[in-house]
């Protein structure tokens, strides 16, 4: 298993605040629209560095979204920022008819997704997300893994024409992608190349994912790793190439088992190559308070969690 | 004033137009199509400067938003008459294939068309957010937007009211269609809007007009009005007076004729109350 030198330990919005900032230098049409969690979604660098071209919208997510539509149509690149359930859930017609059935080109780009919120417990701990939006026609769904890699999306995504909705999380975590990649929307990462089993994991659950490889090498396990940051569109020759030489798979996110990235590989895996599945993610559940370590455990998203699956699909072969 | 004469003949012809579209459907929504057919025709035919020579992005032009949605019968004729695409085309509204759908939408690619609507509220924002754009593109047309009263209803509208006064879209010129009616009954019955709209609007810190939204002479003159008072810190909003139905004898002012299509029977009798001004479809 190949090992990763962690550069630092970030959270991921920050990423979203540097690439926001950076695109502000570069890209004119870029504009801003935040409901009251400037701070939270680090969006303070643009606010401050380009007053003219962001919008505090207050409270009130369900106009930010028709907002940005609005912006869209005057040639505008609209990002929208507040918390993944505030960005999703509670918007969800808005998006839906505004939006995607409109084919605008707004980003969506929702922070404090999954669990890994923490404390403030399951009212805003969203892990519905992904289904809600990967769902909807003409949508992207984009989860970066690390600090780096939510910079070099959110600079990617201003440059594609079309809905994006881009997620990620609150807690520091490690960053071991490098600055210099380049984010290719719906490209699937190779991180190990390996012959057992292939973990498709996304979202803060690549690290775990990492983790779980090196102590499944210890037990002799010959991991495949691929991170899916794009579930949609699905990167699905990829995914079918790694599967024809595995033949065992786990799925690993920080969202409802569901409707998530499991769920699409699944559907995937069911019409072109019937394999043995185990699905690491939230098992038809609400979270609740508590650290975001705490939660990961609780809720069966670590890497021992991904080990143990690993051993189960391992015997389904 | 011949120029009022046309409007009014204009204005006739649409009313055919709707009446005979949701026949031809057998569904669709003809009291409000019928009741703002004046105010949308004085719009297209006086007051936008507009390119038919459809752009989405509508730079440097001025930007029409139907939020109220299902009023749809009425847009795609006054588009169809004022150039946006073939008069013949409205004979496939709401039929398969067709780029008239059943609620406004732009995935069909319907010139003159740049958001989808029909899920209520949704309008005055998206018309905001492109007032917006026009100011950061520094365009000094302006954005205007048809609302429904019972469309007040929806919250949305009021997070998008105290937007734009807050923040200044003074660009903006938002109309409603106070008839007082919808689905289920009257606006009062159903859940009052309080009798003073202009009251709230304005302590959300909007300039307010009232219109008579069945005079062709005040359509134009309160629009020119509602023009002159852009550019000043406030947005507008034009309480529009109308009649769901107007002018059909046995459609007007009942919600009844909201959203359902006219028998054979019925669109004869209509029709004979709309003399043809310019040729039907």
């Amino acid at each position: 298993m190949k090992k990763f030198e962690v550069q630092n330990v970030k959270d991921t919005r920050s990423g979203f605040g540097a690439g926001l900032s950076e695109l502000g230098k570069t890209n004119p049409n870029v504009v801003a629209l935040c409901a009251d969690l400037t701070g939270s979604l680090k969006m303070d660098a643009f606010q401050k560095e380009h007053p003219e071209r962001f919008f505090q919208v207050g409270i009130a997510e369900a106009n930010m979204i028709g907002l940005a539509a609005g912006l869209a149509i005057g040639d505008k690149i609209p990002f929208t920022g507040t918390f993944a359930n505030f960005s999703t859930g509670r918007v969800y017609d808005q998006i839906r008819q505004s939006v995607a059935y409109s084919n605008k080109n707004v980003k969506i780009c929702a922070s404090h997704a999954g669990v890994t919120l923490g404390e403030d417990g399951a009212t805003h701990q969203i892990l519905e997300d992904i289904g809600l939006m990967k769902m909807l026609p003409n949508m992207t769904v984009i989860n970066p893994c690390d600090y780096n890699q939510t910079k070099a999306a959110t600079i990617a995504i201003a440059d594609h024409e079309g809905p994006v909705y881009l997620r990620f999380g609150r807690p520091a975590v490690p960053n071991f992608t490098s600055a210099t990649d380049k984010f290719e929307i719906g490209k699937a990462l190779m991180l190990n190349e390996g012959s057992d089993v292939t973990i498709f994991a996304t979202g803060h659950l690549v690290w775990q994912a990492i983790e779980a490889g090196h102590i499944l090498a210890e037990k002799g396990i010959n991991v495949e790793l691929i991170n899916i940051h794009t579930i949609k569109p699905l990167d699905a020759q990829a995914i079918l190439n790694s599967v024809r030489k595995t033949r065992a798979v786990v799925t690993a996110e920080e969202h409802q088992m569901n409707g998530g990235l499991g769920d699409s590989i699944c559907q995937l895996l069911a019409r072109e190559l019937p394999t043995p599945v185990e699905m690491v993610a939230v098992n038809d559940s609400f979270g609740q308070s508590g650290t975001p370590d705490e939660l990961m455990k609780e809720y069966g998203l670590d890497a021992t969690n991904i080990v143990a699956a690993v051993e189960r699909v391992m015997k389904r072969k | 004033m011949t120029d009022i004469r046309t409007l009014e003949q204009t204005a006739t012809q649409v009313r055919r137009d709707i009446l005979r579209m949701v026949h031809g459907a057998k569904s669709g929504h003809p009291g409000g199509s019928l009741g703002c057919a004046d105010f949308l025709t004085a719009l297209y035919f006086k007051v936008l400067n507009h390119n038919p020579k459809f752009n989405m992005n509508g730079k440097n032009e001025d930007v029409f938003f139907l939020s109220n949605g299902h009023i749809s019968p009425l847009f795609y004729s006054v588009l169809a008459r004022s150039g946006y695409f073939p008069v013949e085309e409205l004979k496939t509204f709401r039929k398969l294939h067709s780029r008239l759908q059943g609620h406004p939408a732009t995935a069909e690619h319907l010139p003159g068309v740049r958001i989808a609507s029909g899920s209520l509220g949704q309008g005055v924002s998206v018309a905001a957010g492109a007032a917006l754009s026009k100011k950061l593109n520094d365009d000094k047309n302006l954005v205007y937007v048809l609302m429904g009263d019972g469309e007040l209803q929806e919250g949305q509208n009021w997070e998008a009211f105290m937007f734009a006064a807050h923040h200044k879209v003074d660009n903006l010129i938002v109309t409603v269609d106070y008839n007082g009616q919808q689905i289920d009954g009257s606006t009062m019955e159903v859940l009052g809007l309080g009798a003073d709209i202009e009251a709230k609007l304005k302590a959300f810190g909007w300039e307010i007009l009232h219109m008579d939204g069945h005079n062709m002479q005040n359509i134009i003159d309160t629009m020119a009005k509602a023009k002159t008072m852009t550019g000043n810190g406030k947005p507008i909003f034009i309480i529009m007076k109308t009649e769901m139905g107007q002018p059909i004898d046995f459609m007007v002012g009942s919600h009844k004729w909201h959203g359902i299509a006219p028998s054979d029977s019925d669109l004869e009798k209509a029709l004979a109350q709309l003399p043809s001004t310019l040729a039907d479809y």
